[in-house]
């Protein structure tokens, strides 16, 4: 889950690395005011979960809060990277002479944290990596001790830094991988942190998102934050479809219907699981098929879920047939699955026979899942029709490739 | 002959009183020669039977118990307990242990990984289905019950590693369809840090006789096929490898995640594109259909041993 900057400046705060004087402000009035507090010009920051603000004009310099309160107004205006900003960031405009790069992130190879620095900052460290290697400093560390101090200070002496400049940037690297840590973050970023003409060092810019999964752990500082549960911060906003995918899966605790993703094609999916889903789908788009959704079910769910889900791909707007498929089951129970698709054509007076392509569901209680899908004439397939076949039938079915 | 596991691999089974658990149990008595499951832990239910195994409060008790060192652990136990169990394991001597448990952050994994490291243990999972060594032993809920599970996988010389669970069945089956065994088939797990990678396995299968060939199934996220492929080249391996790659539609919907909890595209490296061309150059074939998954192998072991 990635954080907004004005949330990603408060976690560096709050981990006792300094940063400049800001506010965050959804108005123009707030802005001013925020902008009042902060001796001398600002930065106002349109506040989106995208790169490119700068370019898009969401980035605006001001020398008094009144022309701040001017910018916020049209910042707040400008859509970036098909988001509308959730405020603005007021930002000190700090003098800086020179500015640098400390990042914290996963090696899933070493599965350890790496810790990255580079006194080129303020830019794009794979940029910096490309084109000046020697300038970017890297260094694992153990999960099982606290971070120590040495570690944070080697990366940065074997980039070259010395002298006072390494000291003072020691203790911000080190709290920086401490919070990296304690926040269950899979990336920790300040670029740049900028060194003030008095010789101290700041934090600039943040950048931060948590793993999902840990969420649970830091309900505080979610709070604290007022980031709700029911923000998912995904890539892109779900769609009515996508939500009401998520209340077929919540309604039942029985089995899986997860990952309900809209596309634009008439082939409606009811297909699983996890692996099975990403082979199904490409298999209906290398025939030619033009997927109406994406799904996984598995876990073995209920004749009730399934059905609720069946209805609502048949339901949606353009789908002309549904492809009940997965890869072999051993867990969940093919004839649930038929009985839950079937309910779900009758329920729409629809005829199973045809609405649904084909039942390609090989494995555990196949053949009393075949016995009820022959008695409703849908086309079904076992291990001996490859998952990729089944993908080709019911892309014929339906009219061909598109 | 197989990797990991053999007929007299001894485990243990953590959360056994949970339903899937129950189940899982189960499945691994009634496979192949019936797995030798000497015992379970769920804290506060010491006494206890789940199918004829003894359940114990803690692993320490198991293992007196048993008089013996135990092989390995099948950990089904929530995701905020699991780190405890597997550490329990652990430092209790156990060097096999195949977590099941999904949705685990990537924090705790590391941190057991890391303690597995310095105790010589190894871990297979998280969100994974286990080992099967087909008609000998299955360690975790891979195949599902004994007589399902019998239906995909036959014995022979084709080493399967999976990040998905249900595609190493799918992949299995369709070797065994066509008449190709399985030396030992492993679901390695989808989440973005896992105890045992593809490129971690290799040498495992390298120097199991019965292996003479590699199938894998992968996905975009992370970088285990660059490893795998690194691996390949400076190894010399003597066995041929053959790839399925799926969720290569997510190419186009970079930051979005699919499947397991690691696929994802966040960068160039991680998308399905980069994946096959990384793989092809290391002289891995890469599959466009399952389906054709057993002549690709079959060819690259006959070239071999031409």
């Amino acid at each position: 889950m990635r954080f907004y900057e004005y949330e990603a400046r408060e976690i560096v705060r709050r981990a006792g690395i300094p940063v400049t004087e800001f506010g965050f402000a959804t108005t123009p009035q707030e802005a001013k005011a925020a902008a009042e507090k902060i001796t001398g010009p600002s930065v106002i920051k349109s506040q989106v979960l995208s790169g490119g603000r700068m370019k898009a004009g969401g980035v605006q310099f001001a020398d008094t809060p009144d022309e701040a309160a001017a910018h916020t107004e049209a910042i707040l205006k400008i859509e970036i990277g098909g988001q509308m900003p959730r405020g603005v960031l007021v930002d000190t405009k700090a003098q800086v002479e020179q500015e640098y790069y400390a990042g914290v992130v996963w090696d899933g190879s070493a599965k350890k944290p790496v810790i990255i620095f580079s006194p080129v900052g303020g830019i794009d460290i794979e940029q910096v990596a490309h084109e000046q290697p020697e300038k970017v400093g890297r260094r694992h560390i153990s999960n099982l001790r606290p971070v120590s101090g040495y570690e944070a200070k080697e990366v940065i002496a074997s980039t070259g830094v010395t002298g006072s400049e390494l000291n003072k940037l020691t203790p911000i690297v080190t709290k920086l991988a401490q919070l990296f840590i304690d926040n269950d973050m899979t990336l920790a970023e300040i670029n740049p942190i900028g060194r003030l003409p008095d010789g101290s060092f700041i934090a600039l810019d943040a950048h931060m998102e948590m793993e999902n999964e840990a969420r649970g752990r830091h309900k505080k500082l979610l709070a604290d934050l007022g980031v709700g549960d029911d923000e998912t911060r995904e890539a892109r906003e779900p769609t009515p479809f996508e939500l009401a995918g998520e209340i077929v899966d919540s309604e039942d605790h029985r089995g899986v219907a997860g990952n309900v993703t809209e596309f634009d094609g008439n082939l409606g999916l009811v297909i699983g699981a996890g692996g099975g889903s990403l082979t199904l789908f490409d298999a209906v788009r290398a025939h030619g098929g033009k997927p109406a959704n994406y799904c996984e079910i598995g876990g073995n769910p209920s004749v009730s879920k399934t059905c609720g889900l069946a209805k609502l791909v048949l339901q949606k707007p353009g789908v002309d047939k549904i492809a009940v498929m997965m890869s072999i089951v051993s867990n969940t129970r093919v004839d649930i699955v038929a009985r839950g698709v079937i309910k779900a054509c009758l329920e729409l007076n629809m005829d199973p026979a045809e609405k649904i392509a084909i039942f390609r569901i090989p494995g555990a209680w196949e053949d009393e899942g075949f016995k009820i899908l022959d008695a409703y004439g849908v086309e079904y397939a076992d291990r001996t029709v490859s998952m990729h076949e089944a993908a080709r039938r019911a892309v014929e079915k339906i009219g061909g490739a598109q | 002959m197989s990797i990991l596991v053999d007929a007299n691999t001894t485990f243990i089974v953590q959360g056994i009183t949970g339903r899937e658990a129950v189940n899982l149990t189960r499945e691994c008595l009634d496979y192949g020669a019936g797995a030798k499951v000497v015992g379970g832990v769920t804290p506060g239910r010491l006494g206890r039977e789940v199918h004829g195994v003894p359940v114990f409060d803690t692993v320490e008790q198991a293992v007196a118990h048993h008089g013996a060192p135990i092989d390995g652990a099948v950990v089904t136990v929530p995701p905020a307990f699991t780190k405890d169990a597997v550490f329990e394991a652990i430092e209790n001597g156990i060097k096999l242990i195949v977590i099941v448990t999904e949705r685990i952050p990537r924090r705790d994994v590391a941190e057991m990984v890391e303690l597995a490291a310095a105790n010589d243990a190894r871990i297979i999972g998280p969100n994974c289905l286990g080992i099967i060594v087909p008609d000998v032993i299955k360690m975790g809920g891979i195949g599902g019950p004994a007589k399902d599970a019998a239906k995909a996988y036959s014995p022979g010389s084709i080493g399967v590693i999976s990040r998905s669970g249900g595609m190493t069945t799918e992949m299995s089956s369709t070797l065994t369809a066509a008449g190709m065994g399985q030396s030992t088939a492993v679901s390695i797990g989808g989440d973005a840090i896992i105890g045992s990678s593809y490129a971690e396995l290799m040498p495992f299968f390298e120097a199991d006789k019965a292996t003479e060939g590699i199938v894998i199934y992968t996905e975009p996220g992370g970088r285990m096929e660059a490893q795998l492929a690194q691996w390949v080249a400076d190894n010399n391996s003597r066995l041929p490898i053959v790839a399925f790659m799926a969720g290569r539609f997510m190419d186009e919907m970079p930051g979005m995640s699919f499947g397991h909890a690691g696929t994802i595209v966040e960068g160039k490296e991680d998308t399905a594109t980069e994946k096959i061309a990384r793989l092809a150059e290391a002289g891995i074939t890469v599959a466009e259909e399952i389906s054709e998954i057993p002549a690709l192998i079959q060819a690259k072991i006959n070239e071999r041993k031409a």
